[in-house]
């Protein structure tokens, strides 16, 4: 590697523009004519529309049109559908209700949109949305979801009885049961994994802008893939055909999974452009982004672990209802499914497991992938389970893994998984000992002395990233092929462009898919920009989550590197009159191994656009593009280890210590990685100990649609993070790499929820643990 | 945020007057809570009045042990006051942990007073130090002002312009966040003079806003310790349920607090 290239720990090249204003979202784009919308939205979270009369709303002043779900309707715009199709055990599809995006004639939640208003001005159309008389017909409400699968429930859909979506199971019930039944000692636990509000820094925005003379639209959004988004909005929702329709993601300020999905607003933008004449603009505010931003997890699970007489694990069960909110988003039915039931084997070698997992339809909002998507649902319940099993078996915590872990690679486990690599020992190794673990006991002592009640929590995790083989998720219901792609342009003095086909929305892809090329050819990294966000520019790709970016994305640009490297090759080898073999790519230069001749990169690259002097037969020009489709998924994995103090008067805790042992493989660049972690966890900590999302049970008003209500972590929540990683090298893609995005969020809720009941002395423990929580908590222990 | 007309004072007779002649106005006092709730058009003024730039409303003057405290003085500035700071540390204390430096440095403690949000610190500070507010046309005991959930004694156009008061030998105010908001969940202002007056106010627990708390104050008058709050029972039955915390856990959060208040001053 060079200063610039593989593993070094290169300043963001992106941060710039970040840093001094001049980063470019969607809200800060601006064409002349343009128009504001404002939606009406429903205040029921469950209702029949009787009627909309938007006849005063017409009349206020500059405003331009108000629209409804009929004219939307009759326009043909499609439902918004979910893109990944899982039947239930009896062999019957999901059971999909119509979500339109403007309901035209029942509401299923509070936010959910009737109507839209274009005006001149963000005042003046909110002033007229707020004149839009709808008549609404209030139904009863269900916001839980095990109570919503209950007879005799309000019903959201008539497709789905019981507002069942699926009842979907995935392992060998019987061989689980029978080693269940035979087991020396059986763990049970009840989990509740909480529902989160995902908040972006950028709120979602749309700008549609309809061109009549070309019968062209085009869409600037906030999107983590233009490229999906452009295929939906065109197969499925009928806006216009692909080649009459340019999306744009430019800057986009976070995303987390909530803005890989299409919403409402942006059809809406497209279409009321069209019917209106005048480019449209939305920009969602705060409170709007909680009620219908795409909320994440919502688990209710009861798991039992079974274990022989050397504490081996003979089988896990587990039977999960999952909240999908009131309507299907894109991709939430793989979300609790093949996100999450196949990654219940955690680190362990355990022969049999069968996961139950029920879909639900509620009054809320809908929920798709947040930050982990289903695996730090599967890591919270497994690592939740294997802390009580230690406790209950009176086994350490780190014994009780050591004695599961899968030693040998690859490694089947019984949920479709095939682990290619790790080493969870060495993870756990490095964890206990940057954690001081041995000194554990000394410290809880000086603490109690102060009258604190400190503990200690671990978690060993894995995840699968790097999503994904096209061919096997095609088989498990994906409605898409997940490889991705790239193409590399050298110019003709020698600088490069790179077209992904991933998307950035803060991990820094403009400089880390840079240092790739840089390491390659030995070119500086500000001599490579890296394009992307726009479907006229980029061809086509999958978008950024998941984890994809590292495995998936950069390893098609290593696929097209290969191919212009072996190019550039033969040119220098022509232009030096040596044999391309012999020809090496050092700092910059071309050289004939072994000899001082050699010709600078830029020279070769004159020569490809020249083409005066070029082997005989070949093209002019170097360019070079390629698709990546991964074998494989890939495996990062890791140890967390939390360290806590609870006040035992108040139940506040205070996080004393956090370690973060990673395996991500082969890093690109350790400081945007370790970023990344820092980030994950600060996500981690807000679930386990802040967050919730909460409504209202009897009339499904949203409770935290503020920063008043909704707590997010702060700094001065968290601690400073004790990070470090190991690397056993992914062996299924170019690079080595596995993905670093999600595992902070993934590993740290249960590390924490174990640190803590471990300090209190009580099991019983649900997230977040709020202060009032581990406060009654400890004192039922006592 | 509806249409609205500005309007910058700079007497506080103008200011007045201004809202006299204004259908419905209010006045501005740094805007901390009122700019957000009309940002979500829950709130709507014709007219705003802002206060924050009347030269008579401003300052902090200490006389011994005697306080003015200017209506139009920032949390940053009562934060940050050494003169206050010698006789009263707890009220700049109280002050550097309202909202974040933003809210610090445009909030006002006339603004925060006359808005008495449950779970705002002010309040709590201004009935322990049996604080007069002072306004363009009387002088109310803090007994008086705070008369329920963002309820005051201020009549239709009345200017809060100072608060006084005396300062005790010993305070202290000790404050459980909310972890969302960071407004008190509990928070527990206590004052002993050396006279033996001691005063116990509570804010962001009691379900109509900040209260003293007699047995608090008894047993502390009788033992000014820590471990004189331990017997004393906090009655959850007036206390507010919400979200984020339960009547029960705000009694014990108050018998907390007023002890290591105790332990602070």
């Amino acid at each position: 590697m060079g200063v610039e290239g593989i593993g070094a720990r290169v300043a963001r090249k992106e941060d710039k523009r970040f840093l001094t204003g001049k980063g470019r979202y969607t809200d800060d784009m601006s064409v002349p004519g343009m128009k504001y919308a404002i939606f009406v939205r429903s205040p029921h979270a469950h209702a029949k529309i009787k009627s909309i009369d938007a006849t005063a709303a017409k009349a206020m002043p500059g405003v331009i049109d108000v629209l409804d779900g009929k004219q939307l309707t009759a326009d043909g715009i499609g439902n918004l559908i979910c893109g990944w199709m899982i039947h239930s055990k009896d062999g019957s599809p999901m059971k999909m209700g119509a979500w339109r995006p403007l309901a035209d004639e029942t509401v299923r939640y509070v936010g959910d949109a009737v109507a839209v208003v274009v005006a001149d001005g963000v005042n003046e159309a909110r002033d007229a949305a707020e004149a839009v008389i709808v008549d609404y017909d209030p139904l009863p409400v269900v916001t839980d979801p095990v109570k919503a699968l209950a007879d005799g429930q309000p019903q959201l859909h008539p497709e789905a009885p019981n507002n069942l979506i699926f009842d979907w199971e995935l392992g060998d019930a019987a061989a689980t049961d029978a080693a269940i039944a035979a087991a020396a000692h059986v763990t049970e636990v009840k989990i509740l994994n909480n529902r989160l509000s995902p908040n972006a820094m950028e709120p979602r925005a749309a700008l549609g802008i309809y061109d009549s003379g070309d019968d062209h639209y085009t869409c600037y959004t906030t999107s983590q893939n233009p490229h999906l988004a452009r295929l939906v909005m065109s197969a499925f929702y009928n806006v216009a055909p692909e080649n009459k329709l340019r999306v744009i993601a430019p800057d986009v300020g976070g995303g987390f999974g909530s803005k890989i999905y299409i919403y409402p607003e942006e059809i809406v933008c497209l279409w009321a452009s069209k019917r209106t004449g005048v480019p449209v603009k939305w920009t969602c505010d705060r409170t709007e982004a909680f009620l219908t931003d795409a909320h994440g997890r919502d688990h209710v699970s009861t798991v039992k672990m079974a274990f022989d007489s050397s504490n081996k694990i003979t089988a896990l069960k587990v039977d999960t209802i999952a909240n999908l909110g009131a309507y299907m988003s894109l991709f939430s039915s793989c979300v609790p499914t093949y996100l999450y039931a196949t990654l219940l084997s955690g680190q362990y070698d355990i022969p049999a497991i069968h996961a139950n997992v029920r879909t639900v339809y509620t009054n809320t909002a809908p929920v798709d992938a947040y930050r982990g998507a289903g695996r730090p649902e599967a890591t919270y319940l497994l690592e939740r389970t294997m802390e009580t099993a230690a406790r209950e078996l009176g086994l350490s915590p780190a014994e009780l893994r050591r004695i599961n872990f899968i030693r040998t690679f690859p490694h089947q486990t019984p949920v479709i998984m095939n682990y290619d690599a790790g080493d969870y020992e060495a993870s756990l190794n490095a964890a206990m000992a940057a954690a001081d673990w041995d000194g554990f006991a000394a410290r809880k002592a000086e603490a109690e002395r102060r009258g604190m009640k400190r503990g200690i929590g671990m978690s060993c995790y894995i995840e699968a990233c790097g999503l994904a083989p096209s061919s096997a998720v095609g088989s498990l219901g994906a409605g898409v092929g997940l490889w991705e792609s790239a193409e590399v342009r050298v110019n003709a003095v020698g600088t490069i462009e790179v077209m992904t086909g991933s998307h950035s929305h803060g991990q820094g892809h403009e400089t880390t898919f840079a240092q790739l090329v840089a390491d390659r050819f030995g070119v500086p990294i500000d001599s490579v920009n890296i394009v992307h966000g726009d479907t006229d520019k980029v061809q086509m790709g999958m978008g950024t989550y998941g984890s994809r970016s590292g495995a998936v994305g950069m390893s098609a640009v290593a696929k097209a590197l290969d191919k212009v490297e072996a190019k550039a090759k033969k040119i220098a080898a022509h232009l030096m009159e040596a044999d391309e073999s012999d020809i090496v790519i050092e700092n910059g230069e071309l050289k004939v191994a072994g000899t001082d001749k050699s010709v600078p990169w830029f020279q070769m690259a004159l020569a490809a656009y020249t083409a005066h002097n070029l082997p005989a037969g070949m093209e002019p020009g170097l360019k070079e593009g390629a698709f990546y489709d991964p074998s494989n998924f890939t495996f990062p994995a890791g140890c967390y280890i939390c360290e806590v103090e609870v006040d035992p008067d108040t139940g506040k805790t205070e996080i004393v210590q956090f370690v973060a042992a990673d395996d991500f493989g082969n890093i690109i660049n350790p400081m945007i990685v370790e970023g990344q972690v820092h980030g994950g966890l600060a996500q981690g900590i807000g679930q386990a100990l802040l967050e919730g999302v909460h409504y209202d049970p009897d009339n499904g008003q949203l409770l935290t649609a503020s920063y008043q209500d909704y707590a997010m972590p702060r700094a001065d929540d968290l601690p400073s993070f004790k990070v470090s990683t190991s690397n056993t090298p992914c062996p299924n893609n170019p690079l080595g790499v596995k993905g670093c995005g999600e595992a902070g969020a993934i590993g740290s809720p249960p590390a924490l929820i174990n640190a803590i009941t471990d300090a209190i002395g009580n099991n019983a423990l649900t997230m977040p643990a709020t202060p009032e929580k581990v406060w009654a908590a400890a004192h039922a222990a006592n | 945020m509806y249409q609205t007309n500005y309007h910058r004072p700079s007497s506080v007779q103008e200011a007045a007057k201004l809202m006299s002649g204004a259908t419905e106005g209010k006045y501005l006092a740094g805007g901390m809570t009122l700019i957000a709730t009309m940002k979500q058009r829950l709130a709507a003024a014709s007219d705003l009045v802002d206060l924050r730039h009347i030269a008579e409303m401003k300052g902090i003057t200490v006389n011994g042990r005697s306080v003015r405290i200017g209506a139009a003085t920032t949390h940053h500035e009562v934060a940050s006051s050494a003169e206050l700071g010698a006789v009263c540390p707890a009220i700049c204390a109280l002050a550097s942990h309202i909202g974040d430096p933003h809210v610090r440095h445009m909030g006002t403690i006339g603004g925060s007073i006359a808005n008495n949000d449950p779970a705002a610190d002010y309040p709590a500070a201004m009935l322990a130090l049996d604080a007069k507010i002072i306004t363009n046309s009387r002088e109310i005991a803090a007994a008086d002002f705070f008369t329920g959930l963002f309820e005051t004694a201020l009549d239709d156009g009345e200017i809060i312009t100072a608060i006084t008061f005396d300062a005790p030998a010993k305070v202290a105010y000790q404050k459980f966040p909310n972890p969302a908001s960071r407004y008190a969940m509990a928070g527990v202002f206590v004052a002993r003079r050396d006279n033996g007056d001691v005063r116990v106010a509570v804010t962001g627990a009691g379900s109509n806003g900040v209260f003293r708390h007699q047995g608090m104050e008894a047993a502390l008058a009788g033992n000014w310790s820590p471990d004189a709050v331990g017997n004393v029972s906090v009655d959850a039955s007036d206390l507010l349920t919400d979200l984020h915390a339960s009547a029960a856990y705000r009694a014990n959060l108050i018998k907390v607090m007023t002890k290591r208040a105790v332990a602070a001053a």
